[in-house]
């Protein structure tokens, strides 16, 4: 697989929402003093009229897009992912997720590679908080042509999503193109001795990882499973079953996230052996983000020692 | 003497409210009867003089919206949504049951209820999404939310007012039920809220204070708050914490006790 090129999260938000701005009426977009960073602002520059930004007041901005959405429309909220699952946990789950409204929650900064901002800015738990959340949808996009598309495709698909993007400009995956089928896994690479299930930034870490795995010998499959919840089980207990062990791999605290959700669909369904690449129940600190990403264990070079492993441990 | 008419029809209609409140409150065994008795004669006058609606499509594009933020109050709007036709007085009586569309709370489901309540401060935000959507669509319809003075604490509500003046919402009206009582005492004690008219102002709205329980000054208010331009409105509502009935009057203890049903026709005596 190719990883020669680079895209932002962040970019591609702004362009599938002036994409949303043309084709559908009925999109609202609110920010939070953050419009510039997460490129929203662009969609104020074509749609002054339904962009509104409330602020440093994240609470409000969450039940302002129900009300939104209580009144027809499609409601795009957001701003930096600490904000928003942690502080509004129960405006998200009250004012959207219970009566399963129509609003789009989009943060960027989510995970360790925030950087320098240190620990306070860093969100690590921000699936965890969401996939608990009934009627709520989650979704970690690995790159940022996964991420436009994403964000056009949802618009379609009525009530609460959650979509977590990462700051850094990142490696595209994508590059040959990509549509967002909702709930459905990607496979990347097929390989019959390891699964290694990843999303966001560690999708193009997965893929490293399988192609210097293959140079031991070893075949891995890389699949890239962005939407959590409601999570492809068919896919994850297909390739538990063909490869016999699985590796999980998220920007992301290893309790709750998209590693316990694949726990939770194997122990259920296919106990395998698995193990998990992630942040390890602790907080981050400033750094630049790629010390950062070596320094709490999520590079491709975790991911391959985890499938290695992993592979000692299969039946 | 047309609006004298009027004003007795509506005096009637909240005696029947209270009754109604009273007894499916104390058919669930629990509730919350203070908080609901104190507000009546405020939804009377919304749902009964000032709202358009239509009970049988719930859902009218261009309904005027209201959100009550103390979703505790939810045996009151139950026994008014039904009154208004939304759905059959008897089953009021089902409040709070296995199987009852009739939740503790409101929720989604039950016509005529706009939104799930029930967590406190929330709902105001609500009310400044819809009224920026009516912006938005060039719609002329009108949202009203009813909060507790106890949830003034929240500041939630204090971001949405904000954001409510900011945008110029004139087609937006919150009301504060100044019961003067929270769960645990006094909401002066537990935590001030005063001057609590001077906040709103600070907050650059239209406030209008009245008694809650003289009508006229009631529809002078709303009438007031509809022809205001730029600014949205706050009716701060003197009130009475379980007005209506005499031991529940100024009580703490039934913020959320529910009338014990044998002592339900005493009770009931004592409404005029």
């Amino acid at each position: 697989m190719m990883l020669s090129k680079t895209g932002t999260m962040r970019d591609a938000y702004g362009e599938a929402l002036l994409e949303l701005g043309s084709t559908h009426p009925n999109v609202v977009v609110l920010g939070a003093d953050t419009t510039g960073s997460l490129k929203s602002g662009v969609f104020q520059g074509k749609f002054p009229e339904r962009f509104f930004n409330m602020g440093i007041a994240e609470q409000n901005l969450v039940g302002v897009a129900a009300g939104f959405a209580l009144s027809g429309k499609t409601a795009y909220a957001g701003t930096y992912a600490i904000f928003v699952p942690g502080k509004c946990v129960d405006q998200i789950r009250n004012n959207i997720a219970y009566p399963n409204l129509d609003v789009k929650i989009v943060c960027s900064h989510g995970g360790i590679s925030v950087g320098p901002d240190g620990a306070s800015h860093q969100q690590v738990e921000d699936v965890a908080i969401m996939r608990a959340i009934p009627r709520m949808r989650v979704v970690v996009p690995a790159d940022s042509v996964s991420t436009k598309s994403t964000i056009i495709k949802i618009a379609d698909i009525p009530g609460p999503f959650y979509v977590r993007l990462t700051r850094p400009t990142t490696q595209i995956v994508y590059e040959g193109g990509f549509e967002y089928e909702f709930g459905k896994a990607k496979v990347l690479m097929e390989g019959g001795d390891v699964a290694i299930f990843a999303n966001g930034i560690m999708v193009p870490e997965a893929v490293k990882a399988a192609e210097s795995l293959r140079s031991g010998g070893t075949s891995a499959s890389v699949i890239d499973l962005h939407t959590v919840k409601p999570i492809d089980s068919e896919t994850v207990t297909r390739f538990a079953e063909k490869c016999g062990c699985v590796v999980t791999a998220e920007e992301h605290n290893v309790l709750g996230g998209m590693g316990s959700a694949v726990a939770e669909v194997l122990g259920e369904k296919r106990p395998t052996p698995m193990k998990r690449v992630g942040v390890m129940d602790t907080f981050g600190e400033s750094g630049d983000a790629p010390a950062l990403l070596k320094k709490y264990g999520l590079t491709s070079s975790h991911v391959a020692e985890a499938a290695e492993t992993v592979i000692k441990m299969r039946r | 003497m047309e609006a004298a008419q009027e004003v007795i029809r509506l005096k009637e209609t909240a005696r029947n409210t209270r009754k109604l409140i009273l007894e499916s409150l104390a058919e669930a065994g629990s509730g919350h009867p203070g908080g609901s008795l104190s507000a009546v004669e405020l939804l009377v006058g919304l749902y009964f003089h000032v709202m358009r609606y239509d009970p049988k499509n719930p859902v009218w594009p261009d309904r005027d919206r209201f959100f009550l933020s103390k979703g505790h109050a939810a045996p009151l709007l139950y026994a008014i949504l039904a009154q208004a036709g939304y759905f059959p007085v008897e089953e009021l009586m089902t409040l709070r049951k296995m199987g009852s569309r009739l939740q503790g709370h409101p929720s989604m489901g039950i016509p005529g209820v706009e939104a799930p309540a029930g967590s406190e401060g929330i709902g105001l935000s609500l009310g400044v999404g819809t009224s920026l959507a009516a912006k938005v669509d060039k719609k002329n319809y009108r949202t009203y939310v009813l909060m507790g003075d106890g949830e003034q604490q929240e500041g939630q509500i204090w971001e949405a007012a904000m954001s409510a003046s900011k945008f110029r919402l004139d087609n937006l009206t919150a009301i504060v039920d100044r019961n003067g009582i929270q769960q645990d005492g006094l909401t002066e004690q537990i935590m001030p809220i005063e001057p609590l008219a001077a906040k709103w102002r600070a907050f650059n709205w239209n406030v209008i204070e009245v008694d809650g329980y003289d009508f006229s000054q009631l529809l002078d208010g709303f009438e007031l708050a509809a022809s205001t331009r730029n600014r949205p409105t706050v009716i701060i509502a003197h009130t009475v914490k379980g007005k209506g009935i005499s031991f529940m009057e100024w009580s703490p203890q039934y913020h959320g006790t529910a009338p014990a049903k044998d002592k339900l026709s005493a009770v009931l005596s004592e409404l005029k």
